[in-house]
């Protein structure tokens, strides 16, 4: 045995006195940093390296069958799932690796933001951080190219679209991102390029500068309530702290960063099996219409702002949008170099990280049930509650049918069912008088298009009159306010004339 | 390490800062040449490295400096016969450019409507605010688009939602009792957006003076003021 270890340490340093590199990587391992740094808030990083690292092995293992071209990634996306042993596997721990890495590469900048970990020395660090993010973000965007489904090509639509909106050079960047007329094949092999060299290569490069910058800068030490960032004493600060409390960040700090990374890759691998790969959704064709893209999950706050901004607002916000939430990512550790770093003495730091994460999980979660989009089978699949028929006149049931037959219901629920688009129809008559519901329904307005050229009189007049027995439980029906004045006027206008001249006075 | 190896030792870098005293003169002397012989060197690197950028970066602009005309050609849809006068029927055809590669994505649809006699419209698939696929109801009259709920009415005209104009619309001919439209390209704001006053639209295709265009003009859309925001 003894003799074995021998063996084992000549050939070590058989290597060692011609490579160089095991003594300075000890030494990098076995650093001292401060012990206060071996905290459960510390693993983020790590473990965003760690996934970037499965995410390169399994895209490797991936692009062993992956056919790259737009007649047949789909078919090798199949193909991968149902004829390629574990092929399943490997493209689902590819997808929910994708989503854990976004998640924690955000949870890792929130971190380091409501840490301070950003001020003076670290600013270039948390700089190529904020593209390490950008960069991360293209990963996902490009890798839902890849899976080139229905939802991957209309949302290279959607992504042609709005770069078409670029004022002057838009039309040119279209062509630049689809590689051509339209989105084919061309397209694909871009992205495909982009998503396999040109982004991972920029990833290893820079994560490699961010991991080498907090070697040589060390880890951020913890923040304590009062304790001041001062450019000019920061440094000899940090080194005492290191001298009075260092410990070897291997073993006695990284061990946290190794139990952690490993329960990630076990969350990893569970959501693999558990709930299999993303997709792949219908096939590439855009013949086929009867689609309701959607982008993947990170993406879904986007889609959601898209869905609500008024449309003279929509250009300027995304383009302007962008630029000042870069700028102002990448200008923060410049402008704020100095001063607090603890959590409880920045609340400004705290009310933007709440504002952010609020609105970002609003609009998510309005992404995923997407209650602006018209459901397209609703007029043919929801029928109109029994009750909304009880004892109608037959106009008013022939109103119910117009109502199902003109796809009222793909914007307008009722009884809970159909598009949320439009306001709900159970008590529409009980704030609509049957004027204004006429007005309405022939003119439009108000995000409703006019359907004034879709009905004819007989079919408005049926619509409206079971429109207006629609009155929750049993509103009293809306009136015009107008018309009381008007006749009590009529009746008595003196009175009426005497409080108004009072009014005046 | 074991001293048998015959390596350089690791602190050899250590002797470096003092050679200059024990170095030949010439040696020192030559310094001023390599240095201009070394940035000759870059200089030249330079030259081809510019030299090598023209075609890299006309390579890669190539797909952004193309025109659209020179992607549009005519299409034939079909005979007359195919489209019924008063209905909007979905039409495929294949795109003029493709590869063999392209797949089912060098298919593209589009709408036709035939409103009477000669007078067809031809619209883009493509929803004007993001281009996800628009679908016809004939019994609403309305062309609605499932991403973010934007609708049409039957001429492409904007009826509601996020789009900030109507529908894209193919040139179209009529040329031997067959429908052709000049497509090519995937439509955007970009390369149709410049004709079309946002939010107004006013068939421009119908001959006549400007009174006859107007009273031309089938279904004229009923507005407020706050149908506009």
């Amino acid at each position: 045995m003894p003799d074995l270890k021998q063996r084992g340490l000549e050939v070590y340093n058989w290597f060692e006195a011609r490579l160089g590199l095991g003594a300075p990587l000890i030494e990098v391992a076995e650093h001292e940093v401060p012990s206060n740094t071996a905290s459960w808030w510390y693993v983020f990083g790590s473990a965003a390296t760690v996934i970037f690292v499965l995410q390169i092995m399994t895209g490797i293992l991936l692009a062993l069958v992956y056919a790259p071209t737009a007649s047949n990634a789909w078919n090798s996306l199949q193909f991968l799932d149902h004829n390629v042993r574990l092929g399943w596997f490997l493209r689902a721990m590819h997808g929910w690796g994708s989503d854990f890495m976004v998640a924690i590469v955000l949870i890792h900048m929130v971190q380091v933001f409501l840490f301070g970990a950003y001020k003076f020395p670290r600013e270039l660090t948390w700089i190529i951080g904020v593209f390490l993010l950008l960069l991360t973000l293209g990963m996902a965007f490009t890798g839902q190219v890849l899976r080139f489904d229905q939802d991957a090509y209309w949302g290279l639509g959607i992504g042609a679209s709005i770069l078409s909106r670029v004022p002057l050079i838009g039309g040119p960047l279209v062509g630049l991102m689809l590689g051509g007329p339209i989105i084919a094949g061309n397209t694909l092999s871009r992205f495909f390029a982009l998503h396999v060299f040109v982004i991972p290569g920029t990833l290893i490069a820079m994560v490699g500068m961010h991991v080498w910058m907090v070697l040589r800068l060390g880890i951020n030490d913890y923040p304590m309530p009062g304790r001041l960032v001062k450019k000019s004493t920061y440094q000899q600060e940090y080194h005492e702290l290191e001298k009075k409390t260092g410990i070897p960040f291997v073993p006695d700090a990284a061990w946290k960063d190794a139990a952690f990374a490993a329960a990630i890759m076990l969350a990893v691998i569970g959501c693999a099996l558990w709930f299999g790969p993303f997709g792949p959704s219908g096939q590439p064709d855009p013949t086929i219409i009867q689609t309701a893209p959607k982008p993947d999950y990170f993406f879904l706050w986007l889609y959601a702002v898209l869905a609500y901004l008024p449309p003279s607002l929509e250009t300027p916000v995304l383009f302007i949008m962008p630029v000042i939430g870069i700028a102002a990512l990448i200008l923060l550790p410049l402008l704020s170099g100095e001063g607090e770093k603890h959590v409880s003495r920045r609340p400004a730091a705290v009310l933007i990280v709440t504002v952010l994460a609020v609105s970002l999980g609003i609009f998510t979660h309005l992404g995923t049930y997407t209650p602006w989009s018209p459901i397209m089978n609703a007029w043919t699949s929801d029928p109109i509650p029994v009750s909304y028929l009880h004892n109608r006149t037959p106009l008013e049931r022939e109103g119910a049918l117009v109502l199902q037959n003109k796809q009222c219901r793909n914007c307008h629920s009722i009884g809970g069912e159909g598009g949320l688009r439009g306001p709900a129809l159970d008590a529409v008559a009980g704030h609509m008088t049957e004027d204004q519901i006429i007005r309405q329904v022939l003119q439009g307005g108000g995000n409703m298009p006019a359907y004034g050229n879709a009905l004819n009189p007989s079919e408005t007049t049926a619509l409206v009159k079971f429109l207006t027995t629609l009155r929750g439980n049993e509103l009293q029906p809306a009136i015009d306010a107008s018309r009381h004045v008007v006749s009590a006027s009529a009746n008595a206008p003196q009175p009426t004339d005497s409080q108004q001249t009072k009014e005046t006075r | 390490m074991t001293p048998s190896e015959q390596l350089p030792p690791p602190d050899q870098t250590s002797t470096e800062p003092q050679p200059d005293s024990v170095k030949d003169p010439s040696i020192a002397a030559g310094h001023s040449r390599r240095v201009f012989l070394f940035k000759l060197a870059l200089a030249v690197n330079g030259v081809v490295g510019f030299v090598l950028a023209i075609p890299i970066i006309g390579y890669l602009l190539g797909p952004a400096l193309k025109k659209t005309a020179a992607d549009n050609s005519w299409i034939n849809l079909g005979p007359l016969s195919d489209f019924p006068e008063g209905e909007t029927r979905l039409v495929n055809y294949r795109n003029p450019i493709t590869t063999e590669w392209d797949g089912q994505t060098g298919d593209i649809p589009c709408w036709v409507r035939r409103v009477s006699g000669e007078t067809f419209q031809v619209f883009a698939i493509n929803c004007a605010h993001l281009g996800c696929p628009v679908r016809w109801f004939a019994q609403s009259k309305l062309f609605l688009c499932p991403c973010h709920g934007g609708a049409y009415y039957a001429d492409g005209a904007r009826a509601s939602g996020p789009p900030e104009r109507g529908l894209f619309e193919y040139t179209h001919k009529i040329s031997s009792g067959a429908l052709l439209i000049s497509a090519g390209r995937m439509p955007t704001l970009a390369n149709e957006a410049k004709n079309v006053t946002p939010l107004i639209q006013i068939e421009t295709r119908i001959e006549g003076s400007p009174a006859a265009r107007l009273s031309a003009t089938d279904q004229p859309q009923p507005r407020c003021s706050s149908c506009q925001t």
